[in-house]
């Protein structure tokens, strides 16, 4: 199976990623909950990249690849949008949240609680967010003709 | 996303089918913010159906807590996939929602 895939910046193809995780990782066996975690942490980035950095731009593009490191997934997501600098993130506070009647915000937070490792990097206008998560008992993918 | 509502006297039971996301969530809000939602003292969510939530989904059901405590609206989840639960629970919100296994337990809940 191809390891990467890519996306015009609309949030209705958020979907797309999440199905391919969930097909790319279907082999693997992974317990149900930690599963849906993953799929949810590279969701939850990938709004982010079509919203935040590249503004619903459909002409602009974020790709997925998923590399395997031993029983760790890597999960690579590149744009060109606005770059995001992880030192200014707030932790959100969810009393404040409930109290201002506001919902968002919680995405990376989410990511953070999920996944291993969280990394975000940019040269230029080229923004690199990788995500690791080491699975357990991971067996051996079915060789394929 | 596909949303539907059942209406028996002052309750609500609003049945989510499908996957809310960070674009499917607009239409949550939508319903959640209808102005006649605040005539019901019960909103109960039936989510056997919902087989995802991003913090997108979340986010209206945070978004909306105040008004409805407020209200003396009660907000009852029910029949929630595990795999959605855990999503809640990662958030501490099973802490401050509440969220029960049948529709039976969610209506004594309500009428308590």
């Amino acid at each position: 199976m191809n390891n990467s895939i890519r996306i015009s910046c609309n949030l209705d193809n958020l979907k797309v990623f999440r199905n391919f995780v969930t097909e790319f990782l279907h082999p693997y066996a992974i317990n149900k909950i930690v599963l849906n975690q993953i799929i949810l942490a590279v969701d939850e980035i990938t709004a982010n990249l079509i919203k935040h950095a590249n503004k619903e731009d459909e002409s602009k593009s974020v790709k997925l690849t998923i590399l395997q490191l031993g029983d760790t997934f890597l999960f690579e997501l590149t744009d060109n949008g606005i770059p995001f600098d992880p030192t200014t993130y707030v932790e959100p506070d969810m009393p404040t949240k409930i109290k201002d009647k506001k919902g968002g915000g919680w995405g990376l937070f989410l990511v953070k609680q999920i996944m291993d490792k969280v990394e975000f990097s940019s040269q230029g206008n080229h923004n690199v967010c990788r995500l690791y998560k080491t699975v357990s008992k991971v067996p051996v993918p079915a060789k394929q003709d | 996303m596909k949303i539907t509502h059942e209406i028996r006297e002052k309750t609500i039971t609003i049945a989510l089918d499908g996957e809310l996301d960070a674009s499917s969530s607009v239409m949550l809000d939508e319903e959640l913010s209808k102005p006649e939602i605040m005539l019901f003292n019960k909103i109960l969510v039936d989510c056997e159906n919902l087989n995802y939530i991003s913090s997108a989904g979340l986010g209206v059901f945070i978004s909306h807590l105040q008004r409805f405590e407020d209200a003396q609206i009660k907000l009852i989840f029910f029949n929630m996939q595990e795999k959605v639960k855990n999503v809640f629970e990662i958030l501490g919100l099973d802490l401050l929602m509440t969220i029960v296994s049948t529709y039976d337990e969610a209506m004594t809940v309500a009428n308590e």
